[in-house]
């Protein structure tokens, strides 16, 4: 007998050790969340990914899988409070879709789209983030910085640079590279790295590359996240 | 500087994990931690330097930019606003020409506010260059003038200053009788390890530190982990506003303490313990230090502690201004040298703690009481307090009373009576546990003190018919919003946001929908967040919300809508730059006028 949880009634097998996230990912089932990403190490700080375990709230990315897990994920409440820690990082940054190169390719709207997200809801904070253009190939805008650690993740885990660390505390949180002048240029970044490429919004993006597929026929433009974040995230994985 | 760091670092044997204790050093040397420091040590602890900048902003008393030769910081603790805080500071701010926030032009002295130091029974409160000063008022900020002016070093400034009083005003079952020196390792080793354990399993002892988490359970765990590494960790950050009975216990009855986490480290087999302090007790370090020393000697600690093959020794490591390392899971990053950012869970600390090894975390009062329980049996304590709260509970009294320290009750006990005990009169309500507990109405005050009803870490607020509930609430919600680490979004965003909401409703700017939206905020903090901290920030809203909602409508505009900023105001900028002041460069905000 294999060991099954059910997620909004739905029996699937998981592997011991796996985490919700993982075997939900496995079995096709779509759980929302920013902060994850298969190749990393879990995060667990977006809080989107969150679903109701034997009722109580758990982030999908981070807890284990344990046999006999009554989980709820697709309800109403659970994507209503979704919503609003969207629109929480919505206002937080300055997130201006219509201009950003990332559009239609941005996970960060895509799950805005997902969820039935209309507007921002909360008083925006307007807040003062710096950009980094001294990089020859790659553009850092920190407005568009959802503190995911993705980047520090990957240069981390995968480039073997730590080109990357948030720093601050609260809500002064800001992305800081690794160089006595601070400056990206000055890191050892290259433009293969994982990291330059693992941003799920327009924070980092690559230079000479924009608008290459136009609006319109992006990742996003016709088809959901949930269809397309799986089907992204099994051919990720090989 | 280069040589200082160098010796610095190796002092520290370029151990990463003592990152914090080597900034301290650097902050407390040069009034920041200035950038070439970071290089330097970036490559002696072989760290990346982001790595290093990230603690250095993450800590509330470390700096990136100069602050003044004496750095001095006034609590911010609602205590200390009942005691004329705001007055006070804006008279030291006159007298040392120095504004809030600011360094002095001549860069000797620099001021700002910090969140509560754990003087309430004492305040106002501040802290001169980490450490505690008491009871200020004007004829003391005038000799503090005076002294700073002259440029005397702290060590010449005099010793009332820095007086602090325990006030212990009701001792009980704990405080009436410190154990001897050696008594609980004696007698465990005597009555045998498991059998001592059994004896603190019997006493129903729970954690004293928040959470409520049975000790002897916690400490099986640990000692069932298959890793030799334990350690044991004593949590003295202290940081919820409003309690201070920690600071006490480590003043006066720090060899007991010290003895309960050596029973633990026997009992769980650990070999190295460490006390986790308060940035804010510096003034303890020194005195603490000795203790340890004195046990050293006497073979209460060190190697083969009263010859029964027990090798465990402590090291005080302190904090730097950051309530969330009270957490414990962030305490332990904390003590690696990193951010105080809350871990995920599971793995818990018992299985997976400092350096990823098996720790048992637990309150300065929790040591307390497993020392004495070691000694005097588990029916002792078992026989005091409530079914399922057993023994006594030691809290720390302030606010409106007439006696305001320390206070040690059976479990059990109802606020009425600790009020009447402490002279306390037309009271209001009180805040039990603190900004992240509950605030009760004199209307409650037959509830009682037990993990069942009442439960605290100590805190316990009075506030009297002359105090406006709002204002509490607005300076706990600052605090929350100030004390969030950041790692998660709802308490990240969240708090920031709650301060925003709440705020705009107090300040007359609410409309028809706000309060509810105010509470939909608060349950999306409350239910979302990833730690304690989340968790309960939005409790001083909804503790009163709940009690006095009449408070929160009083103060919306009879209007459907109201912009969350000040159109007016908006046009300022517009006003000056085509030099009009007419009524008709005015906008008045939606609706007011259609009444
Ligand atoms: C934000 C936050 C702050 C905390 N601060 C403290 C503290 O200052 N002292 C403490 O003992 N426990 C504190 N705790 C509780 C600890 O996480 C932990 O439960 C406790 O130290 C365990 O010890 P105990 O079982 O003896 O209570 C805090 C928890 C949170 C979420
Ligand atoms: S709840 Fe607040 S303090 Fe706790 S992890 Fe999240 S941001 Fe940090
Ligand atoms: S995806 Fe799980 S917390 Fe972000």
């Amino acid at each position: 007998m294999s060991k099954t949880i059910t997620i909004d009634s739905k029996m699937i097998p998981f592997q011991e050790g796996q985490t919700i996230m993982e075997a939900a990912t496995a079995a096709g089932v779509y759980i929302p969340h920013l902060c994850h990403h298969p190749e990393f190490t879990p995060h667990g700080s977006c809080k989107l990914c969150t679903v109701n375990v034997n009722g109580r709230g758990c982030t999908a990315c981070t807890y284990p899988a344990i046999d006999g897990q009554e989980i709820l994920n697709e309800t109403k409440e659970l994507n209503d409070d979704r919503r609003k820690i969207t629109q929480m990082l919505f206002v937080e940054g300055n997130h201006l879709c219509p201009g950003c190169e990332k559009s239609g390719n941005c996970q960060l709207q895509a799950v805005g789209y997902y969820l039935n997200m209309l507007d921002n809801h909360f008083a925006h904070f307007f807040a003062r983030r710096d950009l980094d253009a001294s990089h020859p190939d790659v553009l850092i805008d920190r407005n568009r910085c959802i503190f995911c650690t993705l980047c520090v993740r990957a240069s981390r885990e995968k480039d073997g640079k730590d080109v990357f660390a948030i720093s601050g505390r609260g809500i002064n949180k800001q992305l800081v590279f690794n160089s006595e002048s601070g400056q990206l240029k000055d890191t050892g970044l290259g433009v293969n790295d994982q990291a330059a490429h693992i941003c799920p919004t327009g924070a980092i993006l690559i230079k000479r590359t924009g608008f290459t597929v136009p609006i319109g026929e992006r990742r996003f433009d016709h088809n959901d996240i949930a269809e397309t974040g799986l089907e992204q995230e099994h051919s990720d994985h090989g | 500087m280069k040589q200082f760091i160098q010796d610095l670092s190796e002092k520290n044997h370029h151990q990463a994990t003592r990152l914090l204790q080597i900034l301290r050093a650097i902050q407390s040397r040069y009034h920041y931690v200035p950038a070439d420091a970071i290089e330097q040590l970036a490559g002696l602890l072989n760290k990346p330097r982001t790595q290093i900048i990230s603690v250095v902003e993450f800590y509330s008393f470390f700096h990136l930019q100069p602050k003044g030769q004496f750095e001095i910081l006034i609590s911010d603790s609602i205590t200390d606003h009942m005691l004329g805080k705001i007055n006070l500071t804006s008279y030291l701010a006159r007298q040392l020409k120095v504004a809030v926030g600011e360094v002095r032009e001549d860069g000797i002295v620099s001021l700002d506010n910090t969140s509560c130091t754990g003087m309430c029974d004492q305040g106002p409160a501040g802290l001169v260059n980490g450490y505690a000063l008491t009871r200020l008022d004007r004829a003391r900020i005038d000799v503090i003038t005076d002294l700073i002016n002259q440029q005397k070093p702290l060590a010449a400034w005099p010793v009332e200053l820095f007086h602090i009083e325990d006030n212990i005003h009701k001792p009980g079952l704990l405080l009436k009788q410190q154990i001897n020196q050696g008594a609980a390792l004696n007698v465990a080793f005597k009555r045998g390890l498991k059998e001592t354990l059994a004896e603190i399993d019997k006493s129903g002892l729970r954690g004293r530190g928040g959470a409520g988490f049975k000790t002897a359970m916690k400490w099986q765990f640990c000692s069932e982990e298959a890793q030799s590494e334990r350690y044991v960790v004593c949590n003295a950050d202290e940081g919820e506003p409003g309690t201070f009975k920690d600071r006490v216990l480590l003043n006066s009855f720090a060899h007991q303490v010290f003895e309960g986490m050596t029973l633990c480290a026997a009992i769980i087999g650990a070999q190295k313990g460490f006390l986790y302090l308060r940035g804010e007790y510096l003034y303890l370090y020194d005195q603490l230090q000795c203790i340890l020393d004195e046990r050293r000697k006497a073979g209460l600690l060190g190697i083969d502690i009263l010859g029964q093959g027990l090798n465990f020794d402590i090291e005080i490591c302190m904090g730097a201004g950051a309530y969330i390392c009270g957490e414990e899971s962030a305490l332990i990053e904390s003590l690696e040298g990193k951010p105080g950012i809350p871990r995920n869970r599971p793995p818990y600390p018992v299985t997976q703690g400092y350096l990823g090894k098996p720790t048992v975390v637990n309150n300065v009062e929790t040591f307390l009481a497993a020392a004495a329980i070691a000694v005097n049996g588990g029916d002792w304590f078992a026989s005091v307090g409530t079914a399922k709260s057993k023994g006594t509970k030691i809290l720390s009294i302030s606010g409106d009373c007439a006696r305001p320290g320390i206070y040690e009750y059976p479990f059990g006990t109802t606020i009425e009576t600790v009020l009447m005990d402490c002279g306390a009169a037309n009271v209001m309500g009180v805040q039990v546990g603190g900004p992240s507990g509950t605030f009760i109405s004199n209307q409650e005050f037959d509830r009682k003190l037990a993990f069942e009803d009442l439960a605290t870490g100590g805190s316990f607020i009075i506030f009297d018919e002359s105090r406006n509930i709002l204002d509490m609430v607005n300076n706990f919600t600052h605090f929350f919003a100030h004390e969030s680490c950041g790692f998660c979004t709802p308490c990240r965003v969240g708090t920031s946001l709650l301060k925003k909401q709440f705020d705009k409703i107090v300040e007359g700017h609410g409309s028809a929908g706000d309060v509810a939206a105010l509470e939909e905020l608060c349950q999306v903090i409350k239910g979302y967040s990833h730690c304690g901290l989340g968790q309960t920030a939005a409790n001083p809203v909804l503790t009163t919300l709940e009690r006095y909602p009449e408070l929160y409508q009083d103060k919306l505009k009879k209007i459907s809508y109201e912009p969350g900023f000040d159109l007016d105001g908006a046009l300022e900028i517009a006003r000056r730059m085509a030099n009009r002041t007419d009524a008709g460069a005015h906008l008045t905000q939606v609706g007011e006028d259609h009444e």
